[in-house]
């Protein structure tokens, strides 16, 4: 018996699409509960589903949603992968800070915008490098690798504004975060961009399954000869840097930069994001418009609350509440009771 | 043997899905023997010991102690009755001290605080009886995984003490470890427990089991008194058919070679003196030694897990550089690593995707393999290899132990190797499949493959090698060819017994 031997010409080929009938993203938890936060914000505020055209773009409660879960999301994107490789990234609200920082006092004083953009985002990239080497080089746990730059990031921005809240008139910043494009806002624009580079950067390419095997058994990725420790530095290098374009979004919206407050709190909606997305925090399989729709849930739910008329305190509790229900229905238990019944997926 | 058992199961019915993983399994344990419970991976061995032992709930049957119906919610409710568990990786606290790892749970104490001096004391005498005098105040891991398994042995006994289940515990120990375990079973047999032993080694269960109940697909094929078998009628019930090794090895030895594939010249690191060899194309030459003598060792150093500090690599007269796996893979050689599920296995990723990674791994980032070429490699090669997976699409965690085997087998079979380490490649795998990869070693030297086999199975090296290398105090001291290599042989080379001494 001779060893079988394969045509293995490579091929630029894009690989199939894992097989996803639209039927069953339809019955996916994360879609199921969109839909019902959607409804209950319906039930709320009639009005929540009417969209205007005014001015040239959309108006209306979605397209709120749509551009107030717009950083999250793109934090998101970032963190999806941070976390299939079996990490977390802390810092993406300190980075966020950085990156606006940057941008507003070079705009403020005098550089070009395009260039305090460039160099906002370069700096994102350095902050994700930073902590790529941390997790990679020196074999720190990447939660507390993170947590040094979630630390020292705002102090660094706080340096980077000398404590001001620098603000900014320059229209390329306020564009990106308050312009519009073919009548969506800016914010959604990108998001949407990045998303859809970023999904097809990596499943057309084989980054996605590298990515999903380090995060599955980085031993086993060794051994099998993948570059783990590079993959791991690409991988937190673009958290970072999405983390600056989000930061860009949120210092543009506020026509400011504001190193205390800017992405506050926001890496753990982004975590939670990628969580709700399905995106397992040991690591392996992951989808990045599914943490993209996670981010949405949780905007959803932060907007409906408000235009409900219901206190922000409840938005917590609310928000809390929604979560447990769909990690209960992601978790194994349901999986078996789904199972039994007549028609589910095997 | 009393009439009575003390555990009995009956008609034992336990349903995964579509898969009857148990149908209708009696099985009865009787207070002083040793039952052992032999069956290819799949069988149902591990599912019916999950049962005895609470882990599982059955579909079907009853399970009775002493005659009276149980049911058992869970392993620490098994215990409770007496039912207690050792499993082949030690399911204790290797950072935590011996005597606390006895006491673990229900520690003496002394005033509501734990009394350490009192659970130091309570621990060497506890051990004494198993022959053991170590200081159990030194952390767990402090010691061999043959001290850990008779302490885990010596914590399940004191919480059961009616029923003990060991399953595979002789899987990462060597023949003297294995000698002082069995002591210390036919010592807790003498005592009245019902011992029930679970293992791939057969000729251990003729060395310690008084009876054997063989499952075959979910059902049982028989239980029978040991005395009245011999192996050739185990393997063939266990198989469903007859099989026979082929051993040819005097075929194999001081035939002619081809070029030098691979040379290792110096290879040495801290701690791992230098060594020289070289493999030729269609040889594969065997490793023999010790556990701890280096084996791994030298395996880890020559794919670039351990980086060398001294030495050359040369493939056909090429120098290459080795300083880390992906080098290693580029150079075309192929490593399947001793512990599989550690280092080997990707359980969350599919059969197919662990068959192409190495192979995308190798052609890079950039080079996706298409969803078409993925499948028709994987195709290929689990048939080649016969891995029996109902879909390659399912997470390879769900595979038994010799599949698994198997799919890391063709996932260094799909680089198109020069080179080839396999480290144990047939530890704790299934009959069946041992035979297949024992094959497949055969036929890929016959193609001209180089290989690097380590196994702790003399009759399997010398059934394969061409050359065998003996490994003792991380040192090669001895080389066979030849009409040289015999199992004797290599047993005196380890043992260090010069020639001359031979009667």
């Amino acid at each position: 018996m001779t060893r079988p031997t394969v045509d293995l010409r490579p091929t630029t080929q894009p690989p199939f699409p894992r097989p996803r009938p639209l039927a069953t993203f339809f019955t996916r938890p994360q879609v199921i509960a969109l839909a019902a936060v959607l409804f209950v914000n319906w039930l709320l505020f009639p009005g929540f589903f009417s969209v205007t055209w005014q001015d040239g773009r959309f108006f209306g409660s979605l397209i709120d949603v749509l551009n107030r879960g717009a950083p999250v999301a793109i934090l998101a994107i970032g963190m999806t992968m941070v976390i299939a490789t079996k990490g977390v990234d802390l810092s993406v609200g300190a980075v966020m800070a950085i990156s606006g920082a940057t941008a507003a006092t070079l705009v403020t004083s005098g550089i070009p915008a395009p260039i305090a953009v460039a160099a906002a985002l370069g700096t994102g990239l350095l902050c994700g490098l930073w902590n790529g080497i941390l997790v990679t080089l020196l074999e720190i746990q990447p939660i507390i690798a993170t947590l040094v730059l979630m630390v020292a990031g705002r102090g660094l921005a706080q340096l980077i504004t000398e404590g001001y809240i620098v603000t900014f008139s320059d229209p390329l910043l306020i564009f990106i975060g308050t312009g519009s494009f073919l009548g969506f806002p800016m914010p959604v624009i990108i998001a949407a961009t990045l998303m859809i580079a970023a999904t097809l950067s990596v499943r057309r390419t084989a980054l996605g399954l590298l990515i999903e095997a380090v995060g599955v058994n980085r031993s086993a990725a060794r051994f099998a000869g993948l570059k783990a420790g590079a993959l791991l530095l690409i991988v937190y290098s673009f958290a970072g840097f999405c983390a600056a374009v989000s930061g860009l979004i949120v210092a543009g919206d506020i026509r400011g930069a504001d190193a205390n407050n800017a992405g506050l709190w926001l890496e753990l909606d982004a975590i939670l994001a990628v969580v709700i997305g399905g995106t397992s925090l040991m690591g392996g399989r992951f989808s990045i418009p599914m943490a993209v729709l996670g981010a949405m849930i949780i905007q959803a739910m932060n907007t409906g609350i408000l235009i409900s008329g219901f206190s922000p305190q409840f938005n917590l509790v609310v928000k809390s509440a929604v979560i447990i229900v769909i990690l209960v229905l992601q978790s194994p238990l349901s999986a078996r009771l789904f199972r039994r019944l007549p028609g589910a997926p095997k | 043997m009393t009439e009575r058992p003390v555990l009995e199961a009956r008609g034992i019915v336990k349903v995964f899905g579509q898969h009857r993983a148990l149908e209708a399994v009696d099985f009865t344990a009787h207070p002083g023997e040793v039952h052992a419970l032999l069956g290819e991976n799949g069988a149902g061995k591990s599912t019916l010991i999950k049962i005895l032992t609470g882990a599982y709930q059955p579909d079907g049957g009853e399970l009775l102690l002493e005659g009276q119906p149980i049911t058992l919610r869970d392993p620490l409710h098994g215990q409770s009755y007496g039912i207690g568990t050792v499993y082949q990786e030690v399911n204790l606290l290797p950072n935590r001290s011996v005597a606390e790892n006895l006491f673990l749970g229900r520690q003496p104490t002394r005033l509501g605080l734990v009394d350490r001096k009192r659970i130091d004391a309570q621990a060497r005498e506890l051990l004494s009886r198993y022959g053991l005098d170590i200081d159990v105040r030194a952390e767990l891991s402090e010691y061999s995984v043959a001290v850990q398994q008779i302490v885990a042995i010596a914590r399940a006994v004191e919480l059961s003490g009616k029923v003990l289940v060991l399953d595979e515990p002789t899987a990462s120990l060597d023949r003297n470890e294995v000698q002082r375990l069995f002591d210390v079973v036919r010592a807790l047999k003498a005592k009245g427990l019902a011992i029930i032993f679970i293992t791939h080694f057969l000729d251990q269960v003729f060395d310690l089991a008084d009876r054997v109940t063989i499952l075959r697909n979910g059902k049982r094929v028989t239980t029978q008194a040991l005395d009245t078998l011999n192996t050739t009628d185990v393997v063939r019930m266990m198989l469903g058919k007859d099989v026979t090794f082929e051993h040819h090895p005097s075929a194999l030895a001081g035939g002619p070679k081809g070029a030098v594939k691979v040379r290792f010249q110096g290879l040495g690191r801290k701690g791992m003196p230098a060594f020289d060899l070289a493999v030729h194309e269609g040889e594969v030459v065997g490793v023999a030694g010790l556990l701890g003598s280096g084996r791994t060792e030298v395996a880890r150093l020559m794919f670039g897990v351990d980086g060398a500090d001294t030495g050359e690599v040369f493939v056909d007269g090429q120098p290459v550089s080795i300083r880390n796996p992906a080098q290693a893979v580029a150079a075309g050689f192929g490593f399947c690593p001793e512990d599989r599920k550690l280092d080997g296995i990707f359980g969350d990723l599919s059969v197919r995707e662990n068959i192409i990674i190495a192979l995308q791994a190798k052609l890079g980032w950039f080079k996706a393999l298409n969803r078409e070429d993925q499948v028709e490699l994987a195709g290929r090669y689990a048939e080649a290899l016969d891995i029996r997976a109902a879909d390659h699409d399912m997470p390879v965690k769900l595979l038994s132990g010799g599949n698994q085997q198997k799919v890391i087998l063709a996932r260094w079979l799909a680089i198109d190797p020069t080179f080839l380490i396999l480290d144990e490649p047939t530890r704790g795998i299934d009959v069946g499949a041992h035979a297949e990869i024992v094959r497949t070693i055969n036929r890929l030297r016959e193609e001209g493959l180089a290989l690097f086999v380590i196994s702790s199975e003399l009759d399997e090296v010398v059934a394969y090698s061409n050359r065998i290398v003996v490994m003792r105090d991380r040192e090669m001291v001895a080389e066979l060819d030849g009409d040289a290599i015999a199992p004797d042989a290599i047993v005196q080379a380890i043992a260090g017994t010069p020639e001359e001494a031979r009667p």
